[in-house]
């Protein structure tokens, strides 16, 4: 017995030090400490815009159907929505234009704003629908147009896509035009073309902020996907240099780095981006790869995360849930069926990718068959798609 | 260096709290004629609704939250409404807590709800939020016996009605010995205690070493006499803790769950006198008997038919019981005389389970989460 007396003394000290670290139970408690902080808020009351926004809130209250006031709420809520990477905020601003959400034609600014929350909530033929009747009245709205190209091109329906961008000739600046077209290229046979002129927008213009970013992400995804990997690097850096967080750039550079294996650069870009999912299973990948200890924990939280999303019924981030079980929990037959649901919807480079992945792991080739079809059809520009592509061919032979 | 390097092996990581469209979690348990709740609501939900941070700071404090409880309560069961068979259920607050989901921290308020009369129709009417965000969903987990059923409150189906349908006896008391024998299964605990005391039945202590018992009725009485007095003790006090004559706080109870296991495989290790394992085995019973009443209570029982569903409940674990140890009795008996049995059957996995014991422990005495598990 004395053998295992340091050995118990060892145990009770360690269990007499963790009785001291309060952490996170899984059942409900009742907090012991007034002072114990239990939520963060995106404002405190004196924020600018948590006044701007109060502002607006009490003249709704007191006339719900004030427009000016609703759109320029529901603006703000959607942007604030952008910048956090928070979805709660596209309900919000849903609640806000509630008296017209109904209505089959409502305003052109509300329609606008409804676009944009369906286009968010991935319910693309309805956003259209109200893209197009927005479009019927005012044939002249820029921002109605490039949100439709954008779906469009989503959708892979790339000939209509081209002439929507196009109808941007007079309606915005040239940069505007170029990076619509541009976003085509890589995915219509006419990469070089577009990495030319996005190298020139970038050069010549003195466009910055978030359209900066916007530009020099199409061209440092192009790049990528063409294998011009220096350019991409660079274009990247160029988007990060603006300053303003952005995102969908930290999760196309994350894309970027896991493919050259710098696990260790995808790790300091996302350590602390760990309430998005997409970019929490960016950094898991990582993790995984590096056989980090936190993998296991962040494994756990997004199949937690996944769980509740269907839970409630909401699909919006199936491409995510694909990759996560193909790559994090090894269950290749599930992450095909996800990715060819995801395909249904949306037909973007990485949704491909996802699919041929999860095919070639099974040496599904009819599965494949929708992508390998679309790959040839439209004169994809994408290295690593054709390399799965060719692997695919040669595995089901 | 080696307590604390054991100390920040043992912490878990914490990941920021995720970024997930607005819900709110609804659990309502059916007893005859009332209908126990919890509703979990998320905190920043709440502060868009009634504002909580009354500092402003964009912090919300336990303190802040604490002195907001009253309009909680206003605010919350003005948005949902319990009907039965036409006749609205009076429902009052019992309680509110704390819970962290993915997306943060949750009020977690316990109410009960009367309605008059036995449910068998029930319709629920649900608004909370959704005229400040419009894609808020109220997730719902209806219990009724042993029987759960789920639905999804939206701002399109706000108000929803549920059938439940009149039970026979012998379905109910069918269900719960179902219960009983898939929670001694899964009650990894239990069956680790009642193996540990097993493991060293098929063989005797003879100057202090193991040896083979001689023959079968030895072992079957020493089996028979350790399984019947586990059953016996936690027989009794499911039934006291399920009729409700004594109550013990569970963190007591699972904790000494756990040590019971350990010193059942301490006990094989440093073995007392063999013929009194019965009665560690009804001791400890005692305290397991707690632990399965907490699983019966969280099933929501049948006021009405109380003593039938706390009988079949209990046959299901005896069942339950009966069929592991006549897996392991004839293999543990077949193989005893084996070199192989003492060494690494017996104190192999006495060691083991003690080990597994030891994380249950910590787990439980200090409210952790160890191992996802």
């Amino acid at each position: 017995m004395t053998r295992f007396r340091p050995f118990i003394v060892l145990i009770l000290l360690g269990w007499f030090l963790l009785d001291q670290v309060g952490i996170a139970s899984s059942e409900p408690y009742r907090p012991t400490d007034n002072a114990q902080v239990l939520e963060r808020l995106s404002f405190k009351v004196s924020d600018p815009i948590a006044r701007e926004l109060e502002t607006l809130r009490t003249a709704l209250r007191q006339d719900p159907r004030h427009i000016e006031s609703a759109v320029t709420l529901a603006t703000r809520y959607i942007e604030q929505g952008r910048t956090e990477g928070d979805p709660r905020f596209l309900g919000q601003a849903q609640a806000i234009l509630a008296p017209w959400w109904n209505e089959p034609t409502p305003p052109p600014a509300v329609l606008l704003l409804r676009a944009t929350i369906r286009q968010n909530a991935h319910e693309f033929d309805q956003a259209l629908a109200d893209l197009d009747e927005l479009l019927d009245r005012q044939p002249t709205n820029a921002q109605a147009w490039l949100t439709k190209a954008a779906i469009l091109q989503v959708q892979a329906r790339y000939d209509e896509a081209r002439r929507a961008c196009q109808r941007l000739a007079r309606l915005a600046a040239p940069h505007i035009l170029l990076g619509c077209l541009s976003d085509l290229a890589g995915v219509t046979g006419q990469a070089a073309k577009g990495r030319e002129l996005l190298r020139q927008v970038l050069l010549e213009s003195i466009i910055s902020g978030r359209e900066r970013i916007w530009i020099a992400t199409i061209l440092a995804e192009t790049a990528a996907r063409t294998g011009a990997l220096r350019e991409a690097e660079q274009s990247f850096s160029d988007a990060f240099k603006v300053g303003v967080k952005d995102q969908y750039l930290l999760g196309a550079y994350g894309d970027f780095l896991l493919d050259q294996r710098r696990y260790q650069d995808v790790i300091s870009l996302l350590e602390f981006e760990t309430r998005a999912d997409g970019l929490l299973l960016r950094l898991t990948l990582a993790e995984q790869a590096l056989e980090l200890s936190t993998f296991q924990t962040h494994t756990a939280e997004l199949a937690a995360r996944f769980a509740a999303a269907r839970k409630r019924g909401t699909t919006v981030h199936v491409r995510e849930e694909a990759r996560f079980t193909l790559t994090l929990q090894q269950d290749a037959h599930r992450a095909l069926a996800l990715a060819q649901t995801n395909w249904a919807v949306q037909r973007e480079p990485a949704d491909a990718r996802i699919l041929l992945e999860s095919a070639l792991e099974l040496r599904n080739r009819t599965a494949a068959q929708p992508v390998l079809d679309w790959l040839n059809r439209n004169h994809v520009e994408d290295f690593r798609l054709r390399q799965l592509a060719k692997q695919i061919q040669e595995a089901t032979f | 260096m080696r307590i604390l390097l054991v100390i920040l092996w043992l912490l878990p990581s914490l990941p920021a709290s995720a970024h997930k469209p607005s819900d709110s979690y609804l659990s309502l348990a059916v007893q005859n004629d009332r209908i126990e709740g919890q509703w979990d609501i998320a905190l920043r939900d709440l502060a868009d609704a009634i504002g909580l941070d009354s500092d402003g700071d964009g912090q919300l404090t336990w303190g802040e939250v604490r002195n907001k409880h009253e309009e909680i309560r206003a605010y919350a069961l003005s948005h949902l409404a319990l009907s039965a068979d036409q006749q609205t259920c009076s429902t009052q607050m019992l309680e509110q807590l704390i819970d962290h989901h993915t997306d943060g921290a949750y009020s977690v308020l316990r109410f009960r709800s009367n309605c008059n009369g036995p449910i068998e129709r029930l319709v629920v009417d649900y608004r909370l939020l959704f005229d400040i965000d419009a894609q808020h969903k109220g997730l719902l987990r209806l219990t009724q016996g042993g029987q759960t059923s789920t639905a999804i409150f939206s701002r399109e189906s706000p108000a929803q009605e549920f059938s439940l349908a009149k039970r026979s006896l012998w379905t109910e008391s069918r269900q719960f010995i179902h219960e009983g024998i898939w929670h001694i299964w899964l009650g990894f605990d239990h069956v680790l205690f009642l193996l540990a005391l097993l493991l060293p039945a098929v063989l005797v202590r003879v100057d202090g070493h193991w040896q083979a018992a001689g023959n079968f009725s030895s072992v079957c009485w020493n089996v028979v006499s350790i399984v019947t007095a586990f059953t016996v003790a936690h027989s009794l006090t499911l039934s006291l803790a399920v009729l409700d004559i004594v109550r013990l706080p569970s963190r007591l109870v699972e904790s000494t769950i756990a040590a019971s296991v350990v010193l059942a495989g301490l006990g094989n290790l440093y073995p007392m006198v063999a013929s009194r394992r019965w009665m560690v085995a009804f001791g400890f019973g005692l305290i397991h008997g707690f632990g399965f009443a907490a699983v019966l209570i969280d099933l929501g029982l049948p006021q009405d038919s109380l003593l039938l569903s706390l009988v079949s409940f209990n046959i299901g674990v005896e069942l339950g019981q009966l069929a592991i140890v006549a897996a392991f009795l004839p293999l543990a008996y077949l193989i005893r005389h084996s070199w192989s049995y003492p060494r690494l059957v017996l104190t192999g996995g006495s060691l083991a389970v003690i080990a597994i014991a030891l994380v249950w422990f910590t787990e439980r005495a200090f409210n952790l989460q160890l191992f996802p598990v």
